[in-house]
């Protein structure tokens, strides 16, 4: 359980770190090392130098900008968890964060190493995609943003190419009087990698009306993917067009099987969570009080 | 690559590899042994030490990303040599430990939660050692001893919040 030698720099600057990058094709970043470091342990990943962005302080730190929350790839989880802003204006980001690995790797881990880890069954990106957040990746000179629906390519892949860097994550903020949000997750343990993950957020007008609604599902295929909920904007949500919305989104998912659980299985819980997760949003929005968020 | 590295409060210095994890350091060069190595990828808790007040796990830290933190280990918590902090002696009066060897890891964890919050719910203990991995008690006497932690803290007239 020791990784094999590299070469470890510490970069003062994103440019210097995509230039060492960019000049070195077994060069990989490291951030909070959270599982990076067990892949180096158990030497699955062997990299010839390590690129160390953590205290790049340009990567760090937590801002409103345009509409949107842009977090800062190295701020932590466990920064997220405990921000104010984070929880008035990205409720469900709050609500999924406690379910991000435990405490111990929520003080390490980074928000922009679990995007770009992009595992199927990760919180974050769960979130990225339910809310169609934007990634920004740095190759300098050029900054792009790209929308999570196309940086999460499969299980462990991503569009980021060799010598980018994953600089922040934008997640834009719903301004409607009345937001909801629910989260629900299966897993072996609590704190272990999620069976299937559903997250929703749902907006009421003051009538009680459905304006907006979005509902990501993790765990259950190759990468988180949103779910057409769209039937249910427009009316006064009830239980049972709730279930009949999802459970036809759902019916023919294509659903990974392993040792843990069928694809079958992973397909029932979906629509199970899913549902939970609206009902949950919907049940919050209805009580929310108006107040700006 | 040498590391300046700032563990219980004191300045040290060590020549190590990239690949020497924090864990690794804090045991063969500072001869720091309460940190325990088990699973040494991230699973099992054993080799939690605090940074900057915060439980995280030394094996999932290279020793040369350590420096300018404050790390507090096992071996820092007790107030004087000889003596026991109040979460160490809780381990012992509720027959918290069995053999040992998750201890420092579940003190650390509980010491950070109580400097936190020295009221905490049984779900607040739980979610605070749910990273560490105990295969003796069955947890019951861990959560019971954080507890009469939480308890003997709340009553104490010694000033808290210091270091560590």
């Amino acid at each position: 359980m020791k990784p094999a030698p590299f070469d470890y720099v510490r970069p003062d600057s994103l440019g210097e770190a995509c230039e060492i990058l960019a000049s070195d094709e077994d060069a990989r970043i490291i951030a909070g090392g959270q599982t990076l470091i067990p892949m180096l342990a158990m030497r699955l990943a062997r990299p010839a130098k390590l690129v160390d962005i953590l205290r790049l302080q340009e990567l760090h730190g937590i801002r409103a900008d345009e509409g949107a929350i842009v977090i800062g790839a190295v701020t932590r989880q466990v920064e997220v968890e405990r921000s104010e802003i984070v929880r008035r204006s990205l409720p469900l980001l709050a609500k999924a964060l406690p379910w991000v690995g435990h405490p111990p790797t929520r003080n390490r881990g980074t928000v922009g190493g679990s995007i770009a880890n992009a595992d199927p069954s990760a919180e974050i990106p769960l979130v990225a995609v339910t809310l169609g957040a934007e990634i920004e990746i740095a190759n300098p000179p050029d900054r792009t943003r790209m929308p999570a629906d196309d940086f999460f390519i499969g299980p462990m892949l991503t569009s980021v190419m060799p010598g980018d860097c994953v600089c922040a994550v934008r997640f834009p903020v719903w301004t409607h009087p009345r937001v909801g949000t629910g989260f629900h997750e299966v897993s072996a343990r609590q704190s272990d990698f999620a069976f299937v993950a559903a997250a929703a957020q749902v907006a009421l007008d003051e009538s009680g009306r459905c304006i907006a609604a979005t509902l990501g599902l993790g765990g259950v295929g190759d990468r988180a993917i949103r779910i057409d909920v769209a039937p249910l904007i427009g009316d006064i949500p009830a239980r049972k067009k709730i279930a009949d919305v999802v459970r036809a989104a759902t019916g023919n998912l294509e659903a990974n099987s392993d040792l843990h659980a069928s694809a079958d299985y992973r397909r029932r819980v979906a629509a199970t969570l899913g549902i939970r997760a609206l009902e949950d949003a919907f049940t919050e929005a209805v009580s929310a009080n108006g107040a700006s968020p | 690559m040498k590391v300046r590295l700032t563990i219980n409060g004191r300045e040290r210095e060590a020549d190590v590899e990239p690949r020497k994890t924090l864990l690794d350091t804090l045991r063969e060069d500072f001869l720091l042994v309460g940190s325990h190595a088990g699973c040494e990828h991230g699973v099992c808790g054993a080799c939690t030490v605090l940074i900057d007040g915060e439980p995280s796990r030394s094996c999932l830290m290279f020793a040369v990303q350590a420096d300018g933190y404050d790390i507090t280990t096992i071996e820092g918590l007790a107030p004087a040599p000889g003596e026991l902090s109040i979460v160490q002696d809780a381990f012992c009066e509720t027959h918290g430990l069995q053999c040992g060897y998750c201890t420092s890891g579940m003190i650390l964890a509980a010491h950070a939660l109580l400097e936190r919050n020295d009221a905490p719910t049984r779900a607040d203990i739980l979610e605070a050692i749910s990273g560490n991995i105990c295969r003796c008690t069955g947890y019951g006497q861990i959560v019971e001893a954080i507890e009469h932690a939480a308890d003997r803290l709340r009553k104490t007239n010694v000033p808290r919040g210091g270091r560590p």
